[in-house]
């Protein structure tokens, strides 16, 4: 090679760089495009809920940009959204964002799924100011961290089952109960524990078991025999999608009598479904409900959105959809009161925030969690065959009566 | 802590019999590693995953509105020729390589085994319902589920026909031949590349059978196959290799082991109290083994 072509290459290459950074600066609006980045689990472990994430973020994009965008100075712009493959994995989504808002120059992101991987990611967006909207990280820890560009849609994790203890006592003609409860050992499922413990508290109730579920559980005969012998007056258990499976199946098989039983991941875990009539009468937590009777201009109510979204994508949404969707909207509607693309001005808009959506109502705390929505809980109900979720609590959305106590299992068909 | 299970001595015989049932499942998928660790020197880490898949099969056979329990025929049938295919495609490149290479294969192939089960059946967690309903012993207080005993019964038959098998077949003979001295039953005319063959066919086969037993006991999952090659790893190094009854014992003395540390200790040292368990006892071979070589001496 020649001295000149060298320098050619040099000169060409250059140029290259020169044109890549400038295109990734101005990428956060592009034309009339404002590109948001999320780093989605479309592999590995997550990729069920990761995917329930993905569709719920794009049906709000096609929705808000054929309903004619969003309006900034005057002019209308359309949401676009760059996703990469995080694998379930919190180091690559760290690097993900980091490429994210380095290499593709965004400035505005959504949240991943799983507390696990919002936490992996939010230094990251706190470091460059990057707001960041997200949807499926419910921890408590990502609220005490003073974080100031991250903003969550959903109830945090310590309100999932603080209702169902209150249920509970309120059935027990507002005297104490005794409280069995078992939790997997990870952020999320301590956090709701957290929650479970200053429900106690308040209400003078008592914890006569409390075990920690290793992360590798199949196996909860152990917990269950000691329920079985303690008798206590409402069962706790929350591990994930694994951990609900289980316990249905082994409460079933070892023919434990509790009056009540209380969970999370009811409907990730298509409990109804898997477990059908076995799985009645459990208490589920859950962010959203399609008849729960909230609206926006965009979807509607809970119900228009759900069929809109089985049109779509061919199944019934579960939560984590119909809150990856909200953040969009959340999104829409801080960039309109914002009326700039600056990310600190975007930031201040956001926290402002005080909207409904047909998810519910969003208003920011200080910690950047969602504290205009309660929790809701649904029980599973069977007829015939066929098993529903219906809400029950709180009583300004049930649409049945909460049924209790749990009939026993030499009572049942 | 309360002790829970001294207040109410039943439930030491829930712990009991909860822990042996649980333990003759282990020790089934921990015979098939002894096996082909005994013949080919190879600690398969994919064992786990061999016995997910197994499940996935049943699961399969459940979703088509068979009923999972013929999952214990088919799915070691078809976990055979997979075992068979994959010693073909891989194991046999590194067979008689230094044990750390074949640790790092075994290892690749259960990521892509994990991938792939993941890809195909996706990443929700599932079970098959057998609906066999549970016996109940006295008075109501101690619950067996009806589809724990079933799969401790296949187990222990199907550990009885291998054993047969092993003693009387001329395949049985050619591999246990292989795995006392592989040069010189070479010599002596036995196809080792075959015996190979079918020794990892047949543990991929008992996995399939264990895996099966799990989609109606348990739960699964793509990626928990790891606790799966943990324990039978376990209970190979505890019980040696080649020795059922030793497996079998250590086995089902692991299952107890366990339930009771989660009564005792509680539930949150269960896997720990297990790591705990295999350190002392490591130790204390070692401790056994110096003695002997000072003897020698």
């Amino acid at each position: 090679m020649n001295k000149l072509t060298k320098l050619f290459i040099t000169f060409i290459s250059a140029i290259t760089l020169m044109l890549s950074s400038m295109s990734s600066s101005f990428a956060k609006v592009d034309g009339e495009y404002i590109v948001l980045g999320a780093a989605i689990s479309l592999t590995g472990k997550y990729s069920s809920n990761g995917v329930h994430t993905q569709n719920g973020y794009n049906l709000a994009v096609d929705r808000i940009n054929k309903m004619g965008g969003v309006e900034v100075q005057g002019k209308k712009y359309k949401f676009e959204i760059i996703y990469y493959d995080d694998e379930s994995n919190p180091k690559r989504a760290a690097q993900l964002a980091e490429r994210l808002i380095n290499q593709d120059g965004v400035k505005y992101m959504l949240g991943p799924y799983s507390s696990g991987l919002t936490k992996a990611i939010a230094p990251v967006t706190e470091k460059y100011k990057i707001p960041m909207v997200e949807a499926n990280g419910a921890s408590r820890s990502l609220f005490t961290k003073g974080y100031k560009y991250l903003f969550a849609v959903l109830s945090p994790a310590n309100q999932y089952l603080e209702v169902a203890i209150d249920l509970a006592v309120e059935k027990n003609g507002g005297k104490p109960v005794k409280i069995a409860q078992a939790f997997e050992q990870d952020a999320f499922s301590q956090d709701v524990r957290l929650g479970i413990l200053d429900a106690a508290k308040r209400t003078g109730s008592e914890i006569i078991i409390d075990d920690k579920l290793p992360k590798e559980l199949n196996d909860m005969a152990a917990t269950l025999a000691k329920v079985k012998a303690t008798k206590p007056d409402v069962l706790v258990v929350s591990g994930h999608t694994k951990g609900a499976l289980t316990a249905i199946r082994q409460i079933a098989e070892m023919k434990v009598d509790v009056p009540m039983l209380a969970m999370t991941h009811c409907d990730a875990a298509k409990l109804s479904k898997q477990h059908g009539k076995k799985s009645e009468y459990a208490l589920c937590a859950s962010q959203w409900h399609k008849n729960l009777s909230y609206k926006d201009k965009f979807f509607g109510t809970g119900k228009k959105y759900d069929k809109d979204f089985k049109k779509e994508f061919g199944y019934a949404p579960p939560y984590q959809s119909a809150e990856s969707s909200a953040a969009l909207l959340v999104f829409k509607d801080a960039f309109e009161r914002a009326n700039s693309f600056d990310g600190d001005k975007v930031r201040d808009a956001l926290k402002t925030t005080e909207m409904q959506t047909f998810y519910g109502n969003i208003k920011f705390g200080p910690g950047g969690q969602n504290t205009a929505k309660p929790m809701i809980l649904f029980q599973v109900r069977c007829k015939g065959d066929t098993c529903e979720n219906k809400v029950v609590a709180p009583t300004k959305w049930a649409s049945d009566k909460f049924y209790h106590p749990i009939p026993k299992w030499s009572e049942r068909s | 802590m309360d002790f829970l299970i001294f207040k109410a001595p039943i439930l030491m015989v829930q712990a009991s019999l909860d822990g042996i049932l649980l333990g003759i499942l282990f020790a089934l998928i921990a015979y098939g590693m002894a096996l082909q660790w005994g013949v080919m020197n190879i600690i398969n880490i994919a064992q786990g995953d061999l016995v997910i898949l197994g499940g996935y099969i049943a699961y399969t056979m459940y979703l088509a509105g068979i009923h999972p329990a013929w999952g214990v025929i088919v799915s070691p049938i078809i976990m055979f020729f997979v075992g068979w295919a994959l010693y073909k495609l891989v194991i046999n490149k590194v067979v008689d390589r230094d044990l750390f290479i074949s640790i790092l294969a075994t290892f690749g192939i259960a990521i892509i085994f994990q991938q792939l089960m993941n890809f195909i059946f996706g990443a929700d967690v599932v079970v098959a319902q057998s609906e066999y309903g549970t016996t109940m012993l006295f008075d109501n207080s101690v619950t067996l589920p009806n589809s724990k005993i079933f799969s401790a019964v296949v187990s222990i038959l199907y550990a009885i026909a291998l054993v047969i098998y092993m003693k009387k077949s001329r395949l049985g003979r050619a591999i246990r031949a292989t795995a006392q001295n592989a040069r010189a039953a070479k010599i002596l005319g036995v196809d080792t590349e075959k015996v190979y063959a079918a020794t990892f066919g047949i543990n991929a086969a008992l996995c399939g059978i264990a895996g099966a037993l799990i989609a109606i006991t348990l739960t699964l999952h793509p990626y928990v196959g790891l606790p799966y090659t943990v324990r039978s790893f376990m209970i190979v190094i505890v019980a040696g290799l080649g020795n059922l009854p030793a497996v079998a014992i250590s086995g089902m003395g692991l299952g107890l082991f366990e339930e009771f540390a989660d009564y005792i200790l509680g539930t949150e040292f269960r896997i720990g109290a297990v790591f705990m368990l295999l350190v002392f006892i490591l130790v204390y071979r070692r401790f056994k083994l110096s003695k002997k070589r000072e003897y020698l001496k």
